[in-house]
Parts: structure tokens; sequence; C-alpha cells
């Protein structure tokens, strides 16, 4: 893998990776995003479906949580999970928790780490953990970590220590491992950021992780609650800094349009794509400009109904504990009457499965298809 | 200079049997939408494979007509469902004259546009919900009345009023709003229904506005009575439809009594009309009733199915979230050009299954969608090479395991027209 970088700018990158995937042929360009799956698939759509929008991200994101309990099916199968999905032309990355489905806490151990499938929690050590991704063959995967650092709702210092040991420690034993089998040896092995809301911890795991032949790192535990935004953004910068420029820094848990621009900022590359799966799933379709206005005095400004397009800078409404809908800016509620009679396209402009020009999905169509409780309307939403 | 001449084929014995729309004056035909030419016959059987040249284009028959309610297909869209050579497919009028409402629909230009389907739609006439919804209506001369689910409104749904929604939905195919009763049901109550069915058809063929873009289809009942079918059959064939379907049956009735009502209606109906079976979709019964004469078919049955994770497969079904699947490497059936058997195996669409991702309903769907068309795709070309009661006697074998263990209705059914199975 080599990283090239065509813009640098008060910390945030432009750039691209080549020389990837098994053939080292394929590049992805970053700042960019991972396909988000579900056990392998992405929600609601099949590869034809999926093939509607015209961009789909180069690199697909898995979850161990998902695939660990198919582990013996994949042993047996031998040829990989991109195979055993069905999108053998995919690069993937295997994280090791699904960012929509929290997972307990307090399952963590010096030795093991817990995930949690359909069939219940599974135990990885190290071993078993290794194991799996063997059978998995992933070109990325996030190492076994300790992402807890919280004692209750708040940070600790102490398990923050602790998480960064710990992951430390997973971190050599697995490239241990990776060392002795063949088939791991064309995997890259992903480093974990931890240490919680502590500088110096957050510090230490980056100059150590850094230390430690991996080919990219992950930022882990900047999601949730418990930090503010400035804590969070301020950790962020302070560890990117601490990482080498010529290797990715993958983010997890961060999904929402701004919160990904302000990342972006702070000197994050990659990050995982689950928020328009989680818009869906409470039946709202996204519905934000994006298109950068360089002239905005010159620029005409369509205005999509009465709902004022989403300028990414001043979004408000995030998510809180009542679950209102729509619950940001960035999306509109289809059941509202008011889309009942609208046959315009969700988003002018568009290209996705949803625009007039390809396959029209007007506004009025979904309110019926969710009210129903239509899959259909899930599928076309999730794209 | 001469009118151009149909050419004659060997394989088409006949010109098309469309209605002139030369004739002039008042009282004229509307000129039709609908023209079927009989390609092939069996020989031996009832079966026949014809064209149908409906309003959105040209349908192959024998047909399976895949059902979608709510406007759409559960599971797979209008593209998905075109690329997969389905030429014509039904609407469900009671759901969609309720919700959006056919004020919406005409307002998204029509059930096609706002479908985003382009090829043939059949709708039906929203009677049949009445039956399994039979708590929440009352039929009368006038029609039938009930309460809406939706909103608790109570609503009057008439002949002319299913018309009316038929005609805003703009499908190519309507059904007449019949007076349905349970195929369980005897004694008067199904005599009454039947008269009541021939009265409103007339009241269907006056309330229809397009009958040049839009065709009328006549629904016979009467029950599993042969006197009341007959009459039924003698009374409908005298009114002007393009086609007629074979109604009141595929519900508890035993199968020998099914298949005696399917046999004696083709031989009562018209040969150049096409006719439809309603609510006929196992694999048997198809080719069974092809068999006996039919044309077009429908059923919840492959759509139903595969939302439990259930994939049709020459042999019977598979039932995919079983643990025998879990490493099972194979497509779901080797032969199949389906996207679905393309690109996984029972294995992944097994362990999919097992999740919460509605991808692998998707799968199945889009898989047992494409065997039936398929199916009838063989069974069609069968017929063309004068082949179809070898090819009956291949599918029951490869079936049911050996010809011994087939059903005896279906036995009995294909031998009454020629076709011995053993």
């Amino acid at each position: 893998m080599k990283l090239s970088l065509s813009k640098v700018a008060q910390g945030y990158r432009l750039g691209t990776l080549n020389n990837l995937g098994r053939k080292g042929d394929r590049t992805m360009e970053f700042p960019g995003c991972l396909l988000y799956t579900r056990t392998g698939s992405a929600p609601h759509l099949t590869h034809d479906t999926l093939q509607v929008i015209s961009r789909v991200p180069v690199m697909t994101q898995l979850t161990l949580s998902s695939l660990a309990e198919h582990y013996e099916v994949l042993e047996e199968y031998k040829e990989g999970i991109g195979k055993f999905i069905g999108m053998p032309e995919s690069m993937f990355y295997c994280s090791l928790h699904d960012p929509v489905n929290p997972c307990p806490a307090g399952y963590v151990t010096n030795k093991s780490v817990s995930v949690w499938g359909v069939g219940g929690r599974l135990e990885m050590t190290a071993a078993k953990f290794m194991s799996v991704q063997q059978a998995l063959q992933p070109d990325w995967f996030q190492c076994l970590s300790d992402g807890e650092a919280l004692c209750g709702e708040v940070f600790s210092a102490k398990r923050a220590r602790k998480s960064v040991d710990r992951s430390l420690a997973f971190l050599d034993e697995c490239l241990k491992l990776q060392e002795q089998s063949e088939v791991l040896r064309s995997c890259v092995m992903i480093g974990v950021i931890e240490g919680g809301d502590i500088l110096e911890e957050r510090l230490r795991s980056a100059r150590e992780t850094a230390k430690r032949p991996v080919g990219g790192f992950l930022l882990d535990g900047f999601h949730g609650d418990a930090m503010t935004k400035e804590t969070r953004l301020q950790l962020i910068s302070a560890v990117t800094a601490e990482l080498p420029e010529d290797k990715p820094r993958l983010i997890c848990g961060i999904g929402q349009p701004d919160e990904v621009l302000e990342c972006i900022e702070a000197g994050v590359d990659l990050f995982e794509s689950f928020f328009p799966y989680q818009v869906t799933e409470r039946g709202c379709a996204l519905s934000f400009s994006f298109d950068y206005q360089p002239n905005p005095e010159d620029t005409l400004l369509q205005q999509n109904g009465e709902k004022e397009e989403g300028e990414i800078g001043d979004c408000i409404d995030k998510v809180t504990t009542t679950k209102r809908v729509p619950e940001t800016s960035f999306e509109i509620n289809l059941k509202e009457k008011k889309y009942r009679d609208d046959f315009g396209p969700v988003v002018e402009g568009c290209s996705c499965y949803c625009s007039p020009s390809t396959d029209p999905c007007k506004k009025a169509h979904n309110p019926c298809l969710l009210n129903c409780t239509d899959t259909v309307a899930r599928g076309l939403l999730g794209t | 200079m001469a009118a151009p001449r149909e050419s004659q084929s060997t394989r088409s014995p006949e010109p098309m049997a469309a209605v002139a729309a030369s004739a002039a004056g008042p009282g004229t035909r509307a000129p039709a939408a609908l023209a079927l030419r009989v390609v092939a016959e069996c020989g031996r059987s009832k079966a026949r494979a014809c064209e149908l040249r409906l309003p959105h284009g040209t349908v192959a028959t024998p047909v399976f007509m895949p059902v979608g309610t709510q406007g759409t297909m559960k599971g797979v869209t209008a593209a998905q469902l075109d690329s997969l050579g389905c030429r014509i497919c039904l609407g469900n009028t009671y759901h969609l004259g309720m919700r959006p409402g056919p004020e919406l629909i005409q307002k998204a230009g029509g059930l096609h546009g706002f479908m985003n389907w382009n090829q043939n739609l059949l709708t039906d006439s929203g009677g049949f919900q009445m039956v399994s919804l039979l708590a929440l209506s009352e039929v009368t001369e006038e029609g039938v009345r009930f309460r809406s689910p939706y909103d608790g409104t109570e609503i009057l749904l008439s002949p002319e009023k299913s018309v009316e929604i038929q005609n805003a939905l703009g499908s190519d195919i309507m059904m007449q709003l019949d007076d349905v009763v349970s195929s369980t049901l005897t004694g008067s109550r199904v005599e009454e229904a039947m008269h009541r069915s021939i009265r409103w058809l007339d009241r269907c063929i006056s309330a229809n506005r397009r009958p040049d873009q839009q065709n009328l289809f006549a629904i016979i009942q009467g029950g599993l009575d042969p006197v009341l079918r007959s009459k039924c059959l003698e009374e409908m064939t005298k009114r002007d439809v393009p086609g007629f379907a074979i109604g009141g049956l595929s519900g508890g009735e035993s199968k020998e009594q099914f298949w005696k009502m399917v046999t004696l209606s083709t031989d009562q109906l018209p040969r150049e009309k096409p006719r439809y079976l309603m609510g006929v979709g196992y694999a048997t019964d198809l080719v069974v009733c092809v068999a006996l004469g039919c044309d077009m078919f429908d059923c919840v049955f492959p759509t139903r199915t595969a939302r439990f994770g259930s994939a049709l497969v020459p042999t019977g079904n598979l039932q995919l979230k079983k643990k025998q699947f879990a490493k099972d490497f194979q497509p779901i059936d080797e032969a199949c050009t389906c996207p679905t058997c393309q690109r996984h195996t029972r294995a992944f669409l097994h362990a999919l299954l097992h999740s919460n991702n509605t991808a692998a309903l998707h799968h199945v769907t889009t898989h047992n969608i494409a065997y039936q068309l398929r199916l009838m795709d063989a069974i069609r070309t069968s017929i063309m090479e004068h082949r179809f009661p070898d090819f009956v006697r291949d599918f029951m074998k490869t079936m049911y395991g050996d010809l011994g263990r087939c059903p005896s209705w279906a036995v009995e059914a294909l031998e009454s027209v020629g076709i011995p199975l053993n």
C-alpha cells in the first residue's frame, strides 16, 4: 500500500491510497467512506439494486460481530468472505463491532474481547480472533482491542489506561500470530488508538501503536455522547499529529455529515457509512445539498419545499435521548402528510436509485410503502 | 392497393382474432385493446401457446403473473421484475384504491406511473379481499359494503366504483367485481352469488369508460356445482368481453373438485379468448391446468413463501433457514439464471436469513419469481415444440421422484386430457 497526499492544509488531507487489494492494483481516494454491511450484505439491498448507485465505495466494511459465528462455515468454504457474500470484486475492512448496535460493556478481559452476533456473545481471544480473520481473508482488519474507557457513563483515567495497555498487548500478540500465517500476512492490520478522554493516554496509545508495523490506524472511542465535541476534536487532532503521514487514519462510530467534516479537519481520512442505514430505519430520507458553492452571491439556490437545505456548518438538532423523527437536519420524514402528494424526487439532481432519471422514487410513493412496512421502501431509502 | 394480409405460418393456422375497428357508424364497438393469437396447440391435451397483445406490449402465454400488493412487488423492484422477463404483473385494487387512493394514483400518472412499470398490469376488482376480510363486509345487490381498516370509514364497493378505481389505475386488464363466495360453501348462497356476478358483470361493462385501452375480464363463478358453473358460463360467454377468468376456486376445496371445475370451464370458454385461472400457483397445479386449457395464472405463493426463506426448485422447495444448508455452497438451483443464483450460495443465504438484514428475503423472492417465469417458459416451449406430454411426465418425475407417487388428482386430470402418467 502506498499513500499519496495531493493536498494537506491545517491538519486535513486529500489523497489516494494506491497498490491496494490482493493484486495491488486498486486505489482508494480519501477522505472517503466504506460501504456499510450487515452480515456481509448492504442492508436491504441486493447486488443489482446496489449497483444502481453510481459511486459505491471501493472498500466494504464487514463487522466481526456479524460474521464470527459463521467461522466454521467460512473455514470450510476456504475462499474468503468476499466470494462467500457474492462481492468478489470488492475490498474489505473488517471492524470488530457494528457501529449501529452498541454492545454491552464489561466483557473485555486481559485475554479476550467479546463480540455480539445473532446467536449471542462470542469470546475472542487473540488466537481465536486471528483464526477467524484467517477464514475471512479481509484486505484490512481492525486489531483486537479494548474500546471501553468508561466507568458507567463517565470516563475513568484508570480504565482508559487499561484500555491502552490491553490494546497494545493484543496488538503485539496478534502481530506475532500474523507472522506465522501466510494468509494473514497478506492482510493489513489496522492498529487501534484508545485512551478515552485522557490526553496523555491518547498520546501514549498513538505513539506506541505507531511504533508497531501496522498498515493504518483506527481512532476508537470518539463516538457517543460521553465526550464533548470540543474535547473530541482536540483529542483527534492531537492523535493524528502523532501518527505517520503515510498511513491512513480511520474512525469508527462517526457518521453524521457535519461530524465527518469536523473529523476530516482534524486529520481523519476514512469513515463508516452506517448513517444512511440509521436514517432509513426511522423512515426518513437524506435530503441535504452537499454542493459546495464557491460564490454564494452568484449562485441561485433551489429551495426544496419548505425545508431549508441543511447547511453543513449550522447543523443543530443532534440526536438526543428523545427519538424525534426526523432526528437531524439532514433528513426528511417521509411519513409526514405533506409528502403524500409530492411527486418530486427526494433530492433534485441526485443520481441515486431514487432519481427520476433512472428509476423515479417519488416522495409520495414512499409514505404508502412505509405505512405498509414494505421492505422495498427501506431498500429504496437505504441507498 | 390490397390490404396487407397476416402471414400464414405453419404454426399459426389462423389470423389474429382481433376485432375489426374499421366499421363505421353509431353503436360501433370500440377498437380492441386485446388480441389473442394461438401459436401452437398440444394436439393431445388442451394446452396451447399463445401471444396476447395488450396495450403495454405482447405477453407470451401460458404466463404466470407475479402479484404485488401496495403498489410494488414486495422486495422486488419494477426494474428487477422487468429484467427477469416479466411482462405482466398484478396490482391489487383493494389496497391501492384505499391507500393511496385513486385520485392520488391518477395524479401520479396511473398505476404504471406510480410503480414506474412500463409493462402490462392486471388489477383485481377489490372484491376478493372481501372474502378474506369477511368480518368487515356485507354483500347486497348494490355492492360490497365494508369498513376500511385504515381509517374506519364505511365504503361501498359497487361494480361501478370498482371499475372507476380500475379506470383511474389504468391497468391493461381489469377484473369485474364479482360476488365471491368461499368454494367450500354450498346451497342457495352459491347460486345467488353466481347470478349476481352476471348482473354485476353487465354493470361493470357499462361502467368501463376506457374499453379501448383497458380490458374488462369476466369471472366465471358457480362454485363446485357443475350445473351452476355451466349456467354461469353460458350466460357470461354471451357478453362481449375480451377475456374470461375462472374464479371461485383455489380456496379450500379438494383438488379433485378443483380440476373438474377447471376442465368444465375451459370446455365451455371460447378458444380465441384468454383463460385466466385465478389464484393458482403451485408448480404442479400450473402444469396440470395448462394441460386443461388455461393461459394465465396468478398466486401469492412464490413471493409469500420466499419471505419464510423457502426457495422453489424443480424438486419442490428448499427451507434455506434449516441447518442442512449452513455449509451448502451450491446456488439454490444450478440451472437458474436469476441474479441470486448467479452470485450467491445456499450457505450465504442461510446465514443472511438468520440475520436481520432483509436483503435475504429479496434474494429468495427474486429467485422464486424467476423460477415461476422459467417454468412457464419451459412449458410454452414444449407446447410449441409439440412435446408437452413428455415435458409433463419429466416434470412430474422430477417433482415426485417417481410417477407412482404423483398426487392422484393430477394423475386423473392429466389422464382426462390424454396424458397418462404411467
